[in-house]
C-alpha cells in the first residue's frame, strides 16, 4: 500500500533537460521509480535519458498516461508550473524548488482549491526532499538507500532530519512505509494534518513520526486533528528549541513570528494532544521503538 | 527583508496614504536645515533603525526649537538603540526622520500580515492604536478585527469599509479611509511585501487620515522581481556575518554560543544545536551549507564560523543527500589545512559515500574528532569544548 506513491505511479519529470533535473531524474530511475518522460517547453519531440520530452503538461500527461510529476523549474516559473500540473490532470505532484515567492504560493493554493475535491491534484513541498514509498518509489532527492521498507509513516518539514529519522530506524531495523518531505516554506502545498489523514488510511502504516520545526501553525493543528481523529499512535520531535525570536532559521518558514510558534510551546501543546515526544533528535528511533513494542 | 521607517513612508505615500511632511538627515545640521525647510513649532525628530518600539527606547523626540532638533540629532545619531525586536545587542542610528509635529486625536492600528494557517493575506485594525498588538491579542482580543482577504479578487470596498467602521472613524473620512486601505493594499500585492503595519494610523485635530509611522518587510524569495525594494536594503542595519553568508549563498544566523556548526539542512541544522544545548553547551551560530557543498563552499563555511571569536569547538554534521560525504571530508581537510586550525574540530558524516568520506578524515593524519551518531557528535563537541575553556586556553 504506502500513501502517495507505489511500485504503479507514472512519473513525469518538469524542468526534466535541466543539470538538476537530469541529475535526479537518473537518480529516482536507478531507485526503480517508474519515470515516463518530462517536460522542457520548447524542447518537445526530442528524446531525454532514453525517454520522451513534451512541451506541455497536458500532452505530456496524454501520451504517458503519468499520474505524478516532481517540479525542477527555478523559483521565478514554478508557481506556474505547479499549476500547470494539476489542469493537465496529475494526481500528486511534488515540488522540489527552493525560493518560490509566498504570493505565488497563495496564487496556487488558491487556484488547487477551485477544483471539485476528486479532481484536486495533491501537492508537496515546495522547498522540500520528496517523498519515497522505500522498496516501491522514490519521487525525490533523498538518498533511497537509507530507507529500510516497513510500517512506520514519516512526514515532516526538512529532508536532512528525515533522513536522520530513517536511518535512526535503520539502525534498530526499523523500516518505513512511506517518508514524506512537506517543505520548509511558510505556505506549503500540504500540512503535516493532511499526511496524517493519509497515514491513517494506509493498512500498512503503524506508527507515524511527524517531524516538525519552529514557526507557524501546522504542527499544533496536526495534533489537535491526531487527538480527535486518529487510532494510529502519533511520534513527534519539533526542530528549534535554541532559536531565538524573528530569526529565520535557513527554511523561509522557520521563524518564530508570535506566541505559540516556539519549539517548547509546541512540544507542550503536542503533548495535551496525546502526541508522544521524542526529548532529543537523538532519540527519533528508540522512542518509535518503544511505540512501535507497546502496540504488540 | 526589512525597510526604514522613511522609505516605507516614501513608498505609501506614493499609493495614496497621507503622511506627515518630513525629511531624512545624517547630522544636526541635516536636521535642522529639515526643520525649517518644514516649518512650523513642533518636530519629531526620529532615530531610523529596523525596530519598532523606537519610542520606548528613546528613539523619537518631540522637539519645539531648533535647539532642540539639534540636539536631539547630537543624542541619536551614532547611539545603539536596544527594543524588545532588536535583541540585547541593539542597533546603531546613522540615519534621521525629521517629520512635522501631529495634533493627534485618535491613534488607531493598521496592518496586513499573512495568514500562515488561511494561506491567505489578512487585514488587522484595532481602534486601540499605539501599543503592541501582541499585548493586545492577549489583554483584549475583542478590540481586534480580522479580515480575510479572497486572492482571487484582491480585497473588496466593502471590506475596507467594514474596516474603517470598525475603527470607528466618522462618516466623513471613510472615503479616505478606504483609499488609504486600498492604497496598503496595492502596495502590499504589487511590491511582494509580506508584513505592512502602521500604528499608530491616526486621526488629526481636522479629521484627517495619517500614517504616524509605517513599517514594511518584504519577502526574501521575491526580491529577485523587486529591483527597487532590493535597492533600499541597509546593510548597517543587519549583522555582517548573516550579509557575508548570504552573499556566498550560505545560510547563517549568529549566536551567543562558543560551538561553531556546520550542518547540511536547516532542520538538522536547528536539531544539532538543540542536541548541543541538551548536552550542556550552547551554540555560536545556525549554518546550513545546503545541498552540493564543493571544498570551496566548504572553505568559505569554515571562514565564517571561524571568524565569531567566541568559537572555542567546531561541529560538522553532515547527513549526505545530494551531498558527498568524501566531497565535504576532501572540503574538511582541505579547510583545516589551509586556515591552520587551532581549536578542536569534531566531524560527523553519514549517508552518500560515508565509508570513502570517513577514510578522507581517518588517512589525513589530522587531529579530527570523529563520530557516528548526532549524539555522539554534540557530546564531543560540548567535551571538546569544555577541555579548551579548563585550560584557559583561546
Amino acid at each position: 500500500m504506502a500513501i502517495l506513491i507505489n511500485e504503479n505511479t507514472r512519473i513525469l519529470v518538469q524542468g526534466f533537460t535541466g543539470k538538476i533535473g537530469t541529475f535526479h531524474a537518473e537518480d529516482m530511475m536507478k531507485y526503480g521509480s517508474k519515470v515516463v518522460g518530462g517536460v522542457t517547453p520548447g524542447k518537445g519531440g526530442q528524446k531525454h535519458l532514453g525517454l520522451p520530452v513534451f512541451n506541455t503538461m497536458k500532452e505530456a500527461v496524454q501520451e504517458t498516461q503519468a499520474d505524478a510529476s516532481i517540479i525542477f523549474v527555478p523559483p521565478a516559473f514554478a508557481a506556474d508550473s505547479i499549476m500547470e500540473a494539476a489542469d493537465a490532470g496529475i494526481k500528486y505532484c511534488v515540488a522540489i524548488t527552493d525560493g518560490i515567492p509566498t504570493q505565488d504560493m497563495m496564487t496556487v493554493k488558491n487556484f488547487l482549491r477551485r477544483f471539485p475535491d476528486d479532481k484536486r491534484m495533491v501537492l508537496t513541498g515546495p522547498n522540500c526532499a520528496g517523498t519515497i514509498s522505500p522498496g516501491k518509489s522514490m519521487l525525490g532527492i533523498m538518498p533511497g538507500h537509507i530507507y529500510m521498507p516497513g510500517n512506520v509513516g514519516i512526514v515532516g518539514r526538512s529532508g536532512t532530519l528525515g533522513y536522520e529519522a530513517a536511518s535512526q530506524m535503520k539502525a534498530l531495523g526499523i523500516g518505513v512505509s512511506t517518508s514524506v518531505g512537506i517543505g520548509g516554506d511558510p505556505i506549503n502545498g500540504s500540512a503535516h494534518q493532511v499526511i496524517l489523514e493519509k497515514f491513517e488510511q494506509d493498512p500498512e502504516t503503524e506508527v507515524i513520526m511527524m517531524i516538525g520545526e519552529i514557526g507557524g501553525p501546522q504542527e499544533v493543528e496536526a495534533g489537535l486533528y491526531a487527538k480527535a481523529n486518529m487510532k494510529k499512535p502519533v511520534v513527534a520531535y519539533i526542530a528549534g528549541l535554541t532559536a531565538p525570536q524573528g530569526r529565520r532559521m535557513g527554511h523561509a518558514g522557520a521563524i518564530i513570528s508570535s506566541a505559540g510558534e516556539g519549539a517548547a510551546e509546541k512540544v507542550a501543546m503536542l503533548k495535551e494532544c496525546g502526541v508522544t515526544i521524542c526529548p532529543t533528535p537523538a532519540a527519533m528511533g528508540e522512542t518509535i521503538a518503544k511505540v512501535l513494542a507497546n502496540l504488540g | 527583508m526589512d525597510i526604514h521607517e522613511y522609505q516605507a513612508k516614501e513608498i505609501l505615500s506614493g499609493y495614496g496614504v497621507k503622511i506627515a511632511e518630513g525629511g531624512l538627515a545624517y547630522s544636526p545640521e541635516d536636521a535642522i536645515q529639515r526643520a525649517r525647510e518644514i516649518g512650523g513649532h513642533v518636530w519629531a525628530v526620529k532615530a531610523q533603525i529596523h525596530s519598532g518600539a523606537r519610542g520606548k527606547a528613546g528613539g523619537i523626540k518631540i522637539c519645539k526649537t531648533h535647539d532642540e532638533v539639534e540636539a536631539a540629532a547630537e543624542y541619536l545619531l551614532g547611539k545603539r538603540l536596544v527594543t524588545h525586536q532588536t535583541g540585547p545587542a541593539g542597533k546603531v542610528c546613522s540615519r534621521l526622520y525629521v517629520e512635522a509635529g501631529t495634533e493627534i486625536a485618535k491613534e488607531l492600528y493598521f496592518s496586513f500580515l499573512v495568514d500562515r494557517s488561511a494561506e491567505r493575506i489578512v487585514m488587522i485594525g484595532s481602534s486601540q492604536g499605539g501599543m503592541d498588538i501582541e499585548e493586545l491579542a492577549v489583554s483584549n482580543p475583542g478590540a481586534i478585527t480580522k479580515i480575510h482577504i479572497e486572492p482571487a479578487v484582491g480585497l473588496q470596498d466593502y471590506q475596507a469599509r467594514q474596516m474603517a467602521f470598525a475603527l470607528g472613524l466618522d462618516a466623513e473620512i471613510i472615503s479616505h479611509a478606504v483609499k488609504t486601505i486600498r492604497g496598503c493594499y496595492r502596495a502590499l500585492r504589487e511590491l511582494d511585501c509580506s508584513m505592512l503595519e502602521i500604528n499608530p494610523l491616526v486621526v488629526t485635530s481636522n479629521n484627517e487620515l495619517l500614517a504616524l509611522d509605517a513599517k514594511m518587510g518584504f519577502d526574501d524569495n521575491a526580491l529577485f522581481r523587486q529591483q527597487k525594494i532590493s535597492e533600499l536594503r541597509d546593510k548597517s542595519q543587519e549583522d555582517p556575518r548573516e550579509m557575508a553568508a548570504a552573499d556566498r549563498g550560505l545560510s547563517y544566523v549568529g549566536l551567543d554560543g562558543d560551538i561553531g556548526c556546520m550542518i547540511n539542512g536547516a532542520g538538522l541544522a536547528m536539531a544539532t544545536m538543540d542536541m548541543i544545548k541538551l548536552a550542556g553547551g550552547e551554540p555560536a551560530n545556525f549554518l546550513d551549507v545546503g545541498g552540493g557543498a564543493s571544498p570551496e563552499r566548504t572553505e568559505k563555511a569554515f571562514r565564517l564560523v571561524l571568524a565569531d571569536s567566541n568559537v572555542k569547538a567546531m561541529l560538522v554534521n553532515i547527513f549526505a543527500g545530494i551531498n558527498r560525504c568524501d566531497w565535504i571530508a576532501e572540503g574538511v581537510v582541505h579547510a583545516v589545512q589551509k586556515l591552520d586550525m587551532k581549536i578542536p574540530l569534531i566531524v560527523r558524516l553519514s549517508g552518500t559515500n560515508v565509508e570513502e568520506g570517513r577514510r578522507i578524515i581517518a588517512e589525513s593524519g589530522l587531529p579530527i574528532i570523529t563520530a557516528e551518531t548526532l549524539a555522539e557528535a554534540a557530546e564531543k563537541a560540548v567535551q571538546a569544548r569544555n577541555a579548551v575553556v579548563s585550560k584557559g586556553g583561546c
